[in-house]
């Protein structure tokens, strides 16, 4: 099966520009009679929703953002009565509350359609065994893939997360052929894979489908290497729909947008200007399809870039740049920004660490900020000369100062003594008090 | 003569070297000489026990990072200038010393050790 959805995934752009406009001239007047908080924001600037009459109008929307559904907490910001809805689905921030998001049972069935069309560009069909590693509950990764995945008609094994040697025993008896978690998790698989002394040939994995947190490209090489499989990039957020927003096909060039359902714009994040084709910002997107919890121009935070340019898979499905990180995971150290994913990609180049366990110690001494990056020295690397090990740690602060452009302090430590999560890792303890 | 060392990577952390004397003690390994070189940020502890496979086995298995070698190990007479001497002779002749330390072996002579990559030129320039 090469598409899931021909119809839509290699439609000319005309065709998805007429059927995106119909669609946001509809989510715009739906969202505004429905949900009290958006007719606010439209009628402060004196915008009625028959001012929009294509997606050309898009820039004259209000931005939604994570702080519109937190004063909204929790169901503030459906657009339809509570009867309509079907589920719901919360993620815990960084601070605050939770913020909750509500599907009707189209919702569902449109999250269902975009995550068999995402497993389709990773080349799986009905024959394939679909293991779900990721969290099954108000976190939308385990029920997103498994509806794709069972819309698909795929076997789908609701491994959720955790008791990962459990997880490799069914794996391997089933023949899983797909494994589907957050790319942290699918390294803990792997070297406990390795750990326990099975031979990856014995496992009929062959691809994987990992998102839910930023990875390097190194990590993803580790990855593919470990569990002898490709690894594919997905890409959604609770807020839009779990994962099945966006998807990487073989070509690897990028993320297809699922664009008839969730509109990309990539605007300047301190301006919040629209950019061209191929420039970095943040990532914003409107739902123009949802029901229960449609958004307007949301605010990811995430950092990504677009490209129209046909791909060579055949879809003309609108490509995005893999999230390099998030404009509130960003680090200003000393006025520079720094992402934790640059500092994955210098480690995992570096053979003599564990480079995918890490953790960086932000403080502020005086009045300058002081980074400390602690990473597990391999044991194959160490020696009995001092001068040695002090040659690895050197070698990788300079490393770190050349990628980062800002000095960071490398400390070295045993293997495993860092601590390495089932689900979201947290790589970064920033200690400032500002 | 060689003698066999267990080298440990200690980090710049508190109770770290508690743990690894207690797992050494713990697997009733005697200690037979104990040398840290330390840094600001790390230090690597030298070791020579009378039983240097189980010393390894339990420092691993308490979560220690480790190394073998053999050290080339010198007797020196008891008095002033001795060592100087003998040291000297090895650089005059290029051999390399990375480190050196001071070994007393229970009821025997205090022996110096050191560590040379080029073992077998240092063992011939001794004889
Ligand atoms: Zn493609």
């Amino acid at each position: 099966m090469r598409y899931y959805n021909e119809k839509i995934e290699t439609m000319s752009r005309d065709e998805m520009t007429a059927l995106q406009s119909a669609r946001l001239v509809d989510v715009v007047k739906r969202t505004y009679e429905g949900a009290p908080y958006f007719r606010e924001k439209m009628d402060a600037i004196g915008l009625k929703p028959e001012d929009i009459k294509g997606i050309e109008d898009i820039a004259k929307l209000p931005f939604t953002t994570k702080a519109d559904l937190r004063a909204n907490y929790p169901f503030g910001c459906f657009a339809v009565p509570k009867s309509e809805i079907a589920r719901v689905h919360a993620s815990s921030g960084t601070t605050g509350k939770l913020t909750v998001v509500g599907l009707t049972n189209r919702d569902i069935d449109d999250w269902a359609e975009c995550d068999a069309r995402a497993l389709v560009m990773a080349g799986c069909d009905k024959d394939d065994i679909v293991h779900v590693s990721y969290g099954y509950g108000l976190f939308t990764g385990g029920l997103g893939l498994h509806y794709g995945s069972e819309k698909l008609g795929s076997v789908t094994v609701p491994a959720s997360a955790g008791n990962t040697m459990r997880q490799i025993t069914l794996i391997k008896d089933f023949g899983a052929t797909a494994l589907a978690c957050t790319p942290s998790y699918a390294m803990v698989i792997g070297e406990e894979i390795e750990k326990a002394g099975y031979d990856i040939k014995d496992f009929k994995l062959r691809v994987g489908i990992f998102g839910a947190e930023p990875w390097s490209e190194n990590m993803k090489k580790e990855i593919e290497r470990k569990l002898n499989i490709t690894a594919y990039d997905i890409y959604g957020l609770s807020e839009i729909s779990g994962p099945g927003v966006s998807m990487s096909c073989p070509y690897q060039c990028g993320l297809h947008v699922m664009e008839d359902f969730f509109y990309p714009e990539i605007v300047d994040p301190v301006t919040l200007q629209p950019v061209p084709d191929g420039t970095t910002g943040e990532l914003v997107f409107t739902t123009l399809n949802k029901q229960g919890m449609p958004l307007i121009r949301y605010r990811t935070r995430d950092i990504s870039a677009l490209w129209h340019d046909k791909c060579e898979c055949g879809r003309t499905l609108v490509r995005m740049k893999r999230v390099s990180g998030r404009t509130d995971d960003m680090l200003i150290i000393r006025g520079v920004n720094v992402f934790p994913s640059q500092i994955e990609s210098v480690l995992m180049n570096i053979k003599e660490i564990v480079g995918s366990h890490y953790q960086i110690i932000v403080d502020r001494v005086g009045n300058l900020d002081t980074m400390e990056i602690q990473v597990e020295l391999a044991p194959h690397a160490f020696s009995d000369e001092v001068k040695d090990v002090e040659a690895i740690r050197r070698r990788i602060e300079h490393d770190m100062m050349g990628n980062l452009g800002v000095g960071a302090k490398i400390t070295l430590v045993s293997p495993d003594s860092l601590p390495l999560s089932e689900g979201k890792t947290v790589r970064i303890i920033d200690k400032r008090k500002i | 003569m060689l003698v066999n060392q267990v080298a440990v990577f200690l980090e710049n952390r508190k109770g770290r070297l508690n743990a690894l004397l207690g797992a050494l003690s713990g697997a009733g390994v005697n200690i037979e000489s104990l040398n840290i070189a330390d840094t600001r940020d790390f230090g690597i502890v030298r070791l020579v026990t009378d039983d240097n496979d189980k010393a390894e086995a339990a420092l691993k298995a308490a979560g220690f990072t480790t190394a073998r070698g053999d050290l080339v190990g010198i007797e020196v007479a008891d008095k002033p200038g001795s060592l100087t001497a003998t040291l000297g002779k090895l650089s005059d002749e290029g051999v390399n010393l990375e480190y050196v330390y001071s070994y007393s072996r229970s009821g025997g002579k205090a022996l110096i050790l050191f560590k040379t990559d080029d073992v077998e030129r240092a063992e011939a320039l001794l004889k």
